[in-house]
């Protein structure tokens, strides 16, 4: 029987096939699916915030951010099996809600957000096999390791997958 | 910031913090009242201190449909208010508005309508915050408002973005509000961490 795990805001999770991965409402936020090609291990991080290093906070939900977020979600992948040089990544998200924002620091904070997550892969040598980011809307994934699959939802612009 | 964190202010002044949010919502409601000719009820306001993986689900689900309205909120405050109603009911809060000239029974909206709930918004939004600054004597000023019509946890999103520099929760003063039967939404009021010791001290709390 296979189950959809679910992940929350500022939240990632690991996930074997035949399981699914979801993240419901993407807003500005960023929706990292990692998968090894090989034995189908995979993971889905949900991060807020481009960069850990701009805030000093002593204790922190690593989660919250692309960079760290990232690392924690190879890092749990591998201990799982995965092995970094086999994973691949699609991504989707960093939407700006709203056509603008008060605070000058967080506009297009959508935009920030998968700049960081592209900076973050690059770095780790993952390459993103597809993506789905920017305008203005809500998004709702699914995301199934066995096959790679990234389902998309969005309010009045039906599914996709990439 | 001082010393003041969130989980300090929601323990200490929880009382305090929902009382804003019964005179706030208490005149946006009137306003909302006058503007549709009939009674608007509110529930007892809820002051919530959420972790964020909780955020999406305090309106009945993350993937809820809501035609939000979102104004940033500056002056000797910072922050945000957002307006939020259910679709069907943004409907017919709209066609009541419109004189029967919107159309209720499509899940679209059109030009007219979005333009029209946006100015709902505005008026309403502008009586709960005015009403917080006669109490407070402080400056709040909500700036323009913008729309958009999407999933409750991508609109809430936005305020939990700012929260999310300071720390891993989100505080915030939800009202709700209803009719008879038709509609149903939300004002929810998220302070900037900052503002808080501010409105507290304006309303003589020792902080």
């Amino acid at each position: 029987m296979s189950e959809i795990i679910k992940v929350g805001m500022a939240d990632l999770k690991t996930c074997l096939p035949p399981n699914g991965i979801t993240t419901l409402g993407l807003g500005s936020c960023v929706g990292i699916a990692l998968r090894d090609t090989t034995n189908k291990v995979g993971g889905l991080a949900h991060i807020m915030l481009p960069d850990s290093t701009a805030v000093n906070l002593s204790q922190m939900n690593v989660a919250k951010f692309a960079d760290t977020g990232i690392d924690e979600l190879v890092k749990q992948m591998e201990a799982l099996g995965a092995v970094r040089r086999r994973m691949v990544a699609k991504i989707a998200g960093g939407a700006m809600m709203f056509a603008f924002q008060s605070k000058s620091g967080n506009i297009q904070v959508g935009e920030r957000n998968v700049e960081a997550v592209k900076q973050k892969l690059a770095e780790l040598k993952i390459p993103i096999l597809a993506e789905d980011c920017g305008l203005n809307y809500g998004r709702t994934v699914v995301f199934y390791p066995e096959t790679g699959d990234y389902l998309i939802k969005s309010v009045g612009k039906g599914e996709k997958t990439i | 910031m001082g010393d003041l964190t969130l989980e300090k202010v929601t323990e200490s002044y929880f009382d305090v913090l929902k009382e804003i949010g019964n005179i706030g919502a208490g005149n946006a409601m009137t306003a909302l009242s006058q503007m549709l000719g009939t009674k608007v009820d509110m529930h007892v306001p809820q002051v919530e201190l959420l972790e964020f993986n909780e955020v999406g689900a305090v309106m009945g689900g993350e993937e809820q449909i809501m035609v939000g309205v979102f104004l940033g909120v500056e002056g000797d405050i910072t922050g945000s208010m957002l307006f939020l109603v259910e679709q069907k009911s943004a409907k017919h809060l709209i066609n009541k508005v419109m004189m029967g000239m919107g159309n209720p029974d499509s899940e679209e909206f059109s030009e007219m309508e979005l333009s029209a709930m946006q100015e709902i918004g505005n008026i309403i939004t502008g009586a709960y915050l005015n009403s917080l600054s006669t109490l407070t004597n402080l400056c709040i000023y909500p700036s323009p408002p913008a729309l958009t019509v999407d999933m409750a946890a991508a609109i809430l999103s936005v305020p939990a973005v700012e929260f999310g520099i300071y720390g891993d929760n989100i505080l915030l003063i939800q009202s709700q509000f209803f009719d008879e039967v038709e509609i149903d939404g939300y004002f929810i009021l998220v302070p900037d961490i900052d503002s808080y010791q501010k409105i507290l001290a304006a309303l003589g709390m020792p902080v």
